[in-house]
């Protein structure tokens, strides 16, 4: 698989008067995988932003490089730009434009075909649902309406690799769900997503890995699954039967080498084990008994865990 | 380097479409040049039809024709004291007041360009597009300037037309423009244009809104007021020579300062007002 960002060592300072200067991005080590949908965690200060500019080369680093899409930040940042699209955190639109003249500035810019645009724009409002108001000013969207259309301006010249800054904040619930509907549409056409947020449950939904940051340093990165099993032993699952499990099943259970734990409750039976690779073992081993199984359910660490437990060790070593 | 043409004609007419949008910045861009080059040198011109030459207190006019350079002399050889009056108010006392309208212009849609558009937080968009620094500081110059010089090159043909109808009573021919005014035209209104847009653009890097821009490039009329102060007083006369020569420096300042904003004006500082 290509690799759409690699950065060795990035970091970008900010000098200030009168005041020791502030690291913004330190020492970022990442890489990023061609079609992957990356999430980049944290709170306000962590980075994201930072780290967001300077892989579109509208900052340079104080040290370290990266290369997004092959190209060096440092020296080619129009080219990258040209092949990636940005939702910032607030979309930046001109408000006495109009939605169909907003995107054909941005065209321009992007120096599209002129023959193509007029379809272009028209198929990419009807995609966000803007093509009813396509015609009216900008001033007059409600934020939802303005998000997407910011999103419709970002894939205009059909980029490889897009950045998203808190695609959801602020919006209400249908508005997020289309939001979300479309980075998934996306990620189906194999585009290359970075996406900052602050929403656990939509980068878990969302994310294929993500990266958590803290104070311009890269905390952990991983699928949420493959962080959880680093940050805590041991597995749980809880096993529903069909009825109240039989003797044999208890003694099996009493007995296995990979159960660290048990307690039933009614016909659930929750079981604490050494590792996640034991359950499919354990279950052929309870239908083996005659157990009846009606549903096996892995209790995963959601991502919030996940975050908080990393957020916690970052606290603790500082 | 190579520019991106399109680029920079789509962001110089979208800063011009944003500033007829915005009745805050061409309000003044209209009423500047009409007070100026119209209502003042019509009710100048039109004075002596008006008040009776008798009633008209022409002793410090006739004390400014002495000092008069060559040129200026020469144009009222054989004048009345009424067509001396038409003549000097239109085209040399209030001269300078027309080198206000390009400074203005210029600085008003500068501001509006390059503070407005951060006031508005829709530079982000622009910087994270593929347009170099070179290119956006480009559109963003000749969207001020060009205008600049179109509006002051308007305002003049409606003063011509207004100063010639309004004293052709008492002249009896076309007299206005005389040649000095060529200079003004096409050398000092443009370079001065330049040396306000320069100044506007390191005002900008400062300036948090587009009125605190305002009111700081306001200190660039001074000046033209100087020089208006020694028109009217009789210290320095505006004759063709005095154009061209003034021309020169102010040219070269605007150059100047034209380039020092175009130093300062990277997405690298850029990014971190928006």
């Amino acid at each position: 698989m290509d690799q759409a960002i690699v950065t060795e060592g990035l970091t970008r300072r900010f000098q200030r008067k009168d005041a020791p200067p502030i690291t913004a991005v330190d020492d970022l080590n990442l890489t990023i995988e061609a079609g992957e949908v990356f999430g980049v965690l944290g709170p306000n200060g962590a980075g994201k932003t930072t780290t967001v500019r300077l892989l579109n080369g509208l900052l340079g680093p104080s040290d370290g490089s990266a290369r997004v899409l092959g190209l060096d930040i440092s020296s080619e940042g129009d080219a990258i730009r040209r092949q990636t699209g940005v939702l910032t955190e607030t979309p930046s639109l001109y408000d006495t434009l109009s939605a169909r003249q907003n995107l054909a500035f941005f065209a321009e810019l992007y120096d599209l075909d002129p023959e193509g645009i007029q379809g272009r724009i028209e198929a990419l409002l009807a995609d966000v649902g803007l093509t009813a108001r396509a015609g009216g000013p900008v001033g007059a969207f409600s934020k939802g309406m303005r998000q997407r259309l910011a999103i419709a301006r970002a894939l205009l010249h059909e980029p490889r690799l897009l950045f998203f800054d808190e695609p959801t904040a602020g919006l209400d619930p249908a508005a997020t769900r289309k939001v979300h509907q479309t980075i998934r549409g996306l990620s189906k056409q194999r585009r290359t997503i970075v996406m900052c947020t602050h929403n656990l449950v939509e980068a878990q939904s969302l994310c294929d890995r993500v990266g958590v940051l803290d104070q311009g340093r890269l905390l952990a990165v991983g699928t949420p699954r493959e962080l959880a099993r680093s940050l805590w032993q041991g597995a749980e699952v809880a096993i529903t039967f069909c009825g109240r499990p039989e003797e044999p099943v208890g003694k099996l259970i009493s007995s296995h080498a990979a159960v660290r734990g048990h307690s039933l409750s009614g016909d659930c039976l929750t079981l604490e084990l050494a590792d996640e690779d034991a359950i499919p073992d354990l279950v052929a081993a309870i239908v083996g008994v005659g157990g009846r199984i009606l549903a096996v359910e892995p209790q995963a660490h959601s991502l919030e865990d996940v975050y908080f437990k990393i957020q916690e060790g970052a606290n603790d070593e500082s | 380097m190579n520019h991106n043409a399109r680029a920079i004609r789509a962001i110089a007419l979208k800063d011009l479409g944003q500033v007829l949008r915005n009745k805050t910045v061409w309000l003044p861009m209209i009423l500047l040049p009409l007070i100026l080059q119209v209502i003042m040198p019509a009710v100048m011109t039109m004075l002596p039809t008006y008040i009776p030459s008798d009633d008209m207190d022409m002793d410090e006019l006739v004390t400014m024709m002495a000092t008069m350079p060559g040129e200026l002399r020469s144009a009222l050889e054989g004048l009345s004291d009424a067509q001396a009056w038409v003549m000097i108010s239109s085209n040399y006392m209030f001269a300078p007041l027309f080198l206000i309208v390009p400074l203005m212009v210029s600085s008003i849609i500068a501001a509006d360009g390059f503070v407005g558009e951060r006031e508005r937080r829709t530079m982000e968009a622009l910087l994270y597009s593929p347009v170099s620094d070179q290119d956006l500081f480009l559109a963003k110059l000749l969207a001020a300037w060009a205008p600049a010089v179109v509006i002051s090159w308007g305002a003049f043909l409606v003063n011509a037309l207004v100063v010639n109808l309004t004293g052709y009573r008492i002249m009896g021919r076309v007299f206005f423009p005389q040649p000095m005014w060529w200079g003004m035209l096409l050398w000092l209104g443009p370079g001065l244009s330049l040396t306000s847009l320069g100044a506007t653009v390191l005002i900008s890097a400062k300036a948090k809104t587009f009125m605190q821009a305002q009111q700081m490039s306001g200190m660039l009329v001074l000046p033209v007021v100087l020089l208006m102060i020694g028109q009217v007083s009789g210290l320095l006369f505006i004759s063709s020579a005095v154009v061209w020569i003034l021309g020169i420096p102010v040219w070269l300042l605007g150059l100047w300062l034209v380039w020092i904003g175009s130093h300062s004006f990277k997405r690298d500082e850029l990014i971190g007002r928006v």
